[in-house]
């Protein structure tokens, strides 16, 4: 059965890294849902955040892939229980005035903030996790979106406990 | 020291150990070869036909010792050359260094003339590889490409030195060699475990693979077997490993594997798999494989535990560490019942044996038996022979068979056999097809050049055997582009090379003919005619299961 797996990796900042990872992913065949690379609080790691869905063994097999990979340094698998992980969501709709209202009410409900207003169109950022985000798109699809745009999840482990608490043998 | 980056190359690979390399040279390694030159007492370059010779010479120098294997090789097409070598040792996890020059900094990018991404193209086949972007980075760098080349499952790492890093200069103290990271046994409870496990088998059965060469684990392996009074089984990848005569061994497993072993490995209900995969060549299809067993899986890659089969204990370690903690854990055992099914599966095999007289591929391999010392190397090409040779050669010590095994690469053999000669300063053999050998054949004038004592034995079928076998057996005969009407003469093609050679068309000139070129100290080529329409036995059709397994062909 499908499950939705998010896995942090703590990698070396070197260039050519993500390609590295996104390498091993094409080879393989991991399907990826999505990818977020970030600077951490060192300048000498990167931070890659990786979701997928799939079965239990595969997302062994790519984890243990991940630790093949020399740039690696640690990994993490994180889920709602012991981590917090939003995304960021930027969505331009249609400005019509028969919606306006609607929309704004949605906008709301979800915290969404207004970016960017003119005549034609209104862009929308909302900040949340992965699910939540899902479900404010699938709201807006009765109105006419123009655009979507989102990050990917970054993800933290809940507590004092870090990434670089396990690492790479 | 101050030394140029050309000069810190020559010296790093000096300083790790390494006192043969085999290369091309070109534009973009001139410097370098330039202090190849200079320290030519210390460190020998063999120079090769092709840059495909030189990846497969270092990887037999390599297979044949546990040493990483060096190779150097200009930018572009060189690099290039490079790739079907350093795949090879990548899926048989050899350990290989190779370097390649590559255009100066600030050309790359510009596709310049004989720019290539190497290290784009090789990413999927090395176990890392590195653009080498500072000249004070470039000895640490050749440094960390030795440890990881030889930590963990070996393989091959690929160090990119652009033309200006080799001409800049810095300074260069040497180091000890690099040590590879400390090997770890598996955790205790998970041996202990398996151990339980091993308890209450009736059936045990012991599997390796070329992880066990690799730990340097045969005698904990064979004190294991001994203990739990278990057969003992290879892939094509473990051949050598263990004395091929030792009574408790089947043999080779597998698609061309050896009846006896094949049947007691799906017939068993342990399979205790060490340093092997378990390949599609191996298990055939894998819904149907050894479905009444538990399999206990050790691997210093933690990656391959269950990837292919699902493994009921699965322990990522160092094999020979591991194997020390499961022998104490285990409780001896005799299994009576188990060694008599297995003495059928044994007779079984013998009914199905191949006696016939006369110069058949089974009698020219024994006859080949006769001639090979305890530490004679043999490598193969791909094709039938390579089969043959590795279901009937003896060997009593290990890296001493040397054969592409996850790669199947046809024109491996003669480079290989170069580079086990030279490491091992023992007779070779190349055991090759006609259309193996026709692939890196260029590689006889290094042999002829380097006076390397090497025995080749060609199969001469005429055909490209292995795949006629499938067109013969799945698609009706239709023999398209396997028939190899070539005008050849392989004794002649030898002969203007500046090597030995003659033809053998009985066993008892192939015998003789063998005398006369382990005798001979430079290369010796024995062209040896066999049919066309020989079949390697048994054979489990691709995709197919134990059940479907082809003992015999016709009457
Ligand atoms: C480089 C490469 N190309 C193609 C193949 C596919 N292939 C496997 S065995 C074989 C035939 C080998 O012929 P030969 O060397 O004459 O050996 P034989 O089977 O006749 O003993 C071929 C074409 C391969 N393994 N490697
Ligand atoms: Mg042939």
């Amino acid at each position: 059965m499908d499950k939705r797996y998010t896995v942090a990796v703590l990698v070396r900042n070197q260039f050519g890294v993500l390609n590295r990872v996104t390498s091993m992913f094409r080879r393989r065949q991991f399907n990826i849902d999505n990818l977020t690379v970030s600077e951490t609080e060192s300048p000498d790691y990167s931070r890659i955040t990786v979701q997928f869905a799939g079965e239990r063994v595969t997302k062994q097999q790519l984890v243990d892939q991940l630790y093949k990979l020399p740039d690696v340094c640690s990994i993490r698998e994180l889920d709602n229980e012991n981590a917090v992980s939003f995304e960021l969501l930027l969505i331009k709709l249609k400005n019509d005035p028969a919606s306006r209202g609607d929309i704004r009410a949605a906008a709301d409900a979800f915290e969404a903030k207004t970016v960017d207003y003119t005549r034609d169109s209104i862009v929308l950022r909302v900040t949340a996790d992965s699910r939540r985000i899902d479900d404010f798109i699938d709201l807006m699809r009765d109105y006419e979106i123009l655009e979507i745009c989102r990050t990917g999840v970054v993800s933290l482990e809940r507590g004092a406990d870090t990434i670089r608490k396990v690492t790479n043998l | 020291m101050n030394l140029t980056g050309a000069e810190i190359v020559v010296r790093a690979l000096i300083e790790q150990g390494c006192r043969t390399v085999f290369g091309y040279p070109g534009g973009q390694v001139i410097h370098i070869y330039d202090a190849l030159y200079e320290y030519q007492d210390e460190l020998r370059h063999v120079l090769t036909a092709h840059e495909q010779g030189a990846a497969h010479a270092a990887d037999g120098y390599a297979r044949a010792t546990g040493k990483p294997g060096v190779v150097i090789a200009t930018s572009g097409p060189g690099a290039t050359n490079l790739v079907t070598g350093i795949a090879t040792a990548f899926l048989d996890s050899v350990p290989m260094v190779a370097i390649t020059g590559n255009v100066m900094n600030a050309q790359i990018g510009t596709d310049s003339f004989q720019e290539i991404d190497i290290t784009g193209i090789t990413l999927p086949i090395t176990k890392h590889n590195y653009f080498v972007g500072a000249v004070e980075d470039l000895a640490d760098t050749i440094r960390e490409a030795f440890r990881l080349a030889i930590s963990g499952r070996p393989g091959p790492v690929l160090v990119d030195v652009p033309k200006d890093i080799q001409i800049a200069r810095c300074d260069y103290a040497p180091q000890p060699p690099a040590i590879p990271a400390p090997p770890q046994a598996a955790k205790e409870v998970r041996i202990r475990d398996a151990a339980a496990c091993i308890n209450a088998a009736h059936r045990p059965f012991i599997y390796f693979g070329g992880g066990l060469a690799s730990s340097g684990a045969q005698e904990e392996l064979l004190a294991l077997a001994e203990k739990i009074d278990a057969p003992i089984g290879c892939s094509m990848m473990g051949v050598s490993c263990i004395p091929t005569g030792h009574p408790r061994f089947l043999g080779m497993q597998g698609m061309h594997g050896h009846y006896a072993c094949s049947t007691a490995m799906h017939r068993s209900d342990c399979i205790i798999a060490l340093g092997a995969r378990f390949n599609d060549r191996v298990t055939g299809d894998r819904t149907k494989f050894a479905k009444g067993a538990k399999i206990i899986h050790i691997d210093v890659d933690g990656s391959e535990l269950s990837k292919n089969v699902p493994a009921s204990h699965g322990m990522r370690g160092d094999l020979k560490l591991t194997l020390q903690k499961l022998v104490d854990y285990v409780e001896p055992a005799r299994h009576p019942e188990w060694r008599q099914t297995i003495a059928l599966y044994q007779s079984e095999e013998e009914r199905n044996r191949d006696n016939r007289p006369g110069l058949t591929p089974r009698n020219a391999m024994q006859v080949l038996n006769r001639h090979l010392r305890e530490d004679t190397p043999v490598a193969t090409d791909v094709g039938q022979h390579q089969m043959w040779a590795a279901q009937t050669l003896c060997f009593r010590k290990p890296r001493r068979f040397l054969s592409s095994g996850g790669l199947g690469t046809m024109g491996f053999g003669m480079g290989a056999a170069i580079g086990a000669q030279m490491a091992t300063g023992e007779h070779a053999v190349l055991v090759t097809g006609d259309g193996s050998f026709g692939m890196n054949l260029n590689e006889l004038a290094t042999a002829v050049t380097e006076g390397v004592p090497l025995v080749i034995l060609l199969l001469n079928n005429g055909v490209l055997g292995m795949v006629r076998q499938w067109q013969t057996l799945f698609f009706d005969k239709h023999y398209s582009n396997t028939v190899l009407a070539r005008q050849t003469d392989f004794v002649k093609l030898a002969e203007a090379f500046g090597a030995k050679a003659e033809r053998a068309d009985t066993l008892e000139v192939l015998d003789a003919a063998l005398s006369r070129a382990f005798q001979y100290q430079g290369p010796y080529l024995i062209d040896c005619a066999i049919g066309q329409d020989e079949f390697v036995l048994p054979m489990l059709p691709p995709g197919g299961s134990m059940d479907d397994m082809i003992t015999k062909v016709g009457g």
